[in-house]
């Protein structure tokens, strides 16, 4: 696929494993095994088997009819926010766990920002009976309460960051940096398309499921699929089968904060430029002496400087349009979606919502919009913005 | 890179080298804290640039990183300490890529070789992609590039790495981030076995090296040692910047 990671871990100018020599060994294990780890057929088995007996998918391609009358178009929403445990991010835990058990590892650590993440690893590891620590951010930890209450329960250590931001960024570091002190018996999930080669790659294919269905459950292309963007993971799902059908138009909206004028926004392709977050090259909110920006968003999953490799070069070659909604644009958008369809979306989701309303549309278009997820976790946020 | 050069051909052994985070404890301090550490005869000194996201940095480090970025650090600022910084002392700059990158690599080289750097360590810039894009441009300011080997290294890549190499190889005492584990009595079968790995450079130990007798243990094995996390927590703890360079200094080199 011209889209796809080359052999030296690069998408076009971006992606590549700007690692230290320590953790060199665990990148080149994964590296040299996880494509023939997926493509075996006992794992492929059971991989199916989980996302069919336990996630639930397929997920339902749903026509959304109400919503589709106030935009005079016809919108179809991808149900991930059915998937077990609310969210798109279980078909990328479940498969890096069956990866990590083929790799003889026996610890999983993870970083979360909203919980999502943190949530469906903590399952998968219970699921497989492996030890889980999930890093996550003070601050992250105060605003997404109720997830980190599930991880525990599902047998999860979720360690504290207090470094930097207190949010993704820094439990993502703080993962890494156990990564180094714990290479033999660990297994790091990353969450996201971010991270070093052969990351973005791994996890965009853990998730292109989402538009395998989409194609399989749609009669025709879409005209557009529409999706939010944080690293990326549910986009790039989304999108993937999609990318060489050229006529479908794909849209990523990021995390606009208050606005991308105001220094309070997380909207990186908006708003950054190039330079090495996370161990790969891709746009990143940054000064001018390449200090990451601390970014803001509502929503928790979205409160990320950087960005997938993949999408920063779907962006510089044009075949994704990036954009952005602001806060209050969510919120409009997510009440929108309870009062026309009765689904509570994830904040996260609502972006990809609120693009709605900066489109225009013909009556004959078919717009798919990724449900990422299922907004449980965001009540006490939807409560106080409506008081 | 000569003084460094100089260095290492001069003193075959116990070369001592203290890494100091330049915009820590007080912004300006970075010319007081190398000089006071050359008058108490440290061998070289590593100056780390802050930034943001230290993957490779343990706590200690973290927290000299955000503590000079909250003092307002920038490179631009380093560079101009870096003038007023005694230039006898081999001097080689420890940074992450990210901060190089946006800076601009060549203009970044340009202002080292002005200022007398000898040497650059940037944990994160993949070998593959220094050989490619950057080595020229090393030599041509006169750095020489200090990679990073661990017990994990495996031989073809340690042959890969000397053969980059120009000054000296910097051996991490585990796989880890720096400051983590007290003392480096752990690795004491992988030190022994640095000087029958055959390479052409010299090797300083850097990594854990908190006491007298771990410098001592590395130094019977190895060219030298790099102390950080030690020194920075040692900073702290003291008032007057030159006297404390003085006792740890001393501290550092007794037995």
């Amino acid at each position: 696929m011209k889209y796809d990671v080359n052999e030296q871990g690069f998408y076009g100018d971006f992606g590549g494993a700007f690692i230290p020599e320590m953790l060199y060994p665990n990148i080149q294990e994964l590296k040299s095994s996880y494509r023939e780890i997926l493509n075996d057929n006992a794992f492929k088995k059971e991989l199916s088997g989980l996302l069919k007996n336990y996630v639930g998918r397929p997920t339902p391609l749903y026509f959304a009819k109400r919503l589709s009358e106030h935009y005079g178009t016809n919108i179809y929403l991808k149900r991930e926010d059915l998937c077990h445990t609310g969210a798109h991010k279980i078909n990328n835990t479940l498969g890096q766990v069956l990866l990590a058990q083929r790799l003889n590892k026996s610890r999983i650590i993870a970083e979360t920002g909203a919980g999502q993440h943190g949530v469906a690893t903590a399952t998968a590891c219970a699921l497989m009976g492996l030890e889980c620590i999930v890093y996550m951010g003070a601050k992250d930890i105060e605003r997404q309460a109720p997830n980190v209450s599930r991880m525990k329960m599902l047998g999860a250590e979720v360690r504290p960051v207090h470094s930097g931001s207190k949010t993704l960024k820094d439990a993502t570091n703080e993962a890494i940096r156990d990564w180094i002190n714990n290479q033999d018996d660990t297994h790091y999930i990353i969450g996201s398309v971010v991270g070093p080669d052969p990351y973005p790659d791994l996890v965009t294919r853990l998730q292109a499921i989402i538009s395998e269905e989409i194609k399989k459950q749609m009669d025709g292309l879409p005209t557009h699929v529409i999706a939010c963007v944080g690293g990326g993971s549910n986009a790039i799902g989304a999108f993937y089968h999609f990318l060489e059908d050229e006529t479908v138009k794909l849209i990523g909206v990021e995390a606009g904060g208050l606005g991308v004028k105001t220094d309070k926004s997380a909207a990186t392709l908006a708003l950054g430029s190039r330079g090495v977050l996370h161990a790969s090259m891709s746009y990143l909110m940054q000064t001018s002496d390449g200090q990451v920006i601390e970014p803001h968003s509502i929503s928790a999953g979205l409160d990320y400087p950087g960005i997938g490799p993949l999408h920063a070069h779907l962006h510089d070659c044009k075949r994704v349009l990036y954009s952005n909604v602001n806060d209050h644009e969510a919120l409009e958008a997510a009440n929108r979606l309870m009062q026309l369809e009765g689904i509570i979306p994830a904040l996260e989701t609502s972006h990809a919502l609120a693009y709605l309303e900066k489109m225009t549309f013909n009556p004959t278009d078919k717009i798919v919009i990724n449900l990422s997820g299922r907004g449980d976790k965001d009540m006490s946020t939807y409560i106080n913005a409506a008081t | 890179m000569q003084t460094l050069k100089k260095v290492l051909e001069t003193k075959k052994e116990g070369l001592l080298n203290i890494y100091c985070t330049a915009g820590y404890p007080e912004l300006n301090d970075l010319p007081t804290i190398v000089n006071a550490l050359h008058d108490a005869g440290v061998d070289m000194v590593e100056i780390g640039i802050p930034y943001s996201d230290p993957i490779a940095d343990g706590e200690t480090i973290q927290q000299s990183n955000a503590v000079a970025l909250k003092n307002g650090i920038t490179i631009d600022l380093i560079f101009e300490q870096l003038e007023k910084c005694n230039k006898d002392i081999p001097k080689i700059i420890m940074t992450y890529f990210n901060p190089v990158f946006k800076y601009g690599l060549e203009h970044f080289c340009e202002q080292c070789h002005k200022v007398g750097i000898d040497g650059l360590i940037i944990p994160d810039l993949p070998l593959d992609l220094y050989q490619s894009m950057y080595e020229k441009l090393f030599k041509k300011y006169g750095l020489s590039s200090v990679f990073l080997i661990t017990p994990q290294t495996s031989p073809e890549r340690l042959k890969y790495i000397d053969d980059l190499s120009s000054t000296f190889i910097y051996a991490v005492s585990s796989s880890s981030t720096t400051g983590k584990i007290s003392g480096i009595n752990t690795s004491d079968r992988y030190l022994s076995g640095l000087k029958d790995l055959g390479l052409q450079h010299p090797i300083l130990v850097g990594f854990n090296i908190s006491t007298s007798k771990d410098l001592a243990l590395v130094n019977q094995h190895a060219q030298g040692g790099i102390i950080g996390s030690a020194f920075i927590k040692h900073l702290r703890k003291n008032r007057s910047l030159e006297e404390a360079c003085h006792t740890f200094v001393k501290q550092m080199m007794n037995d």
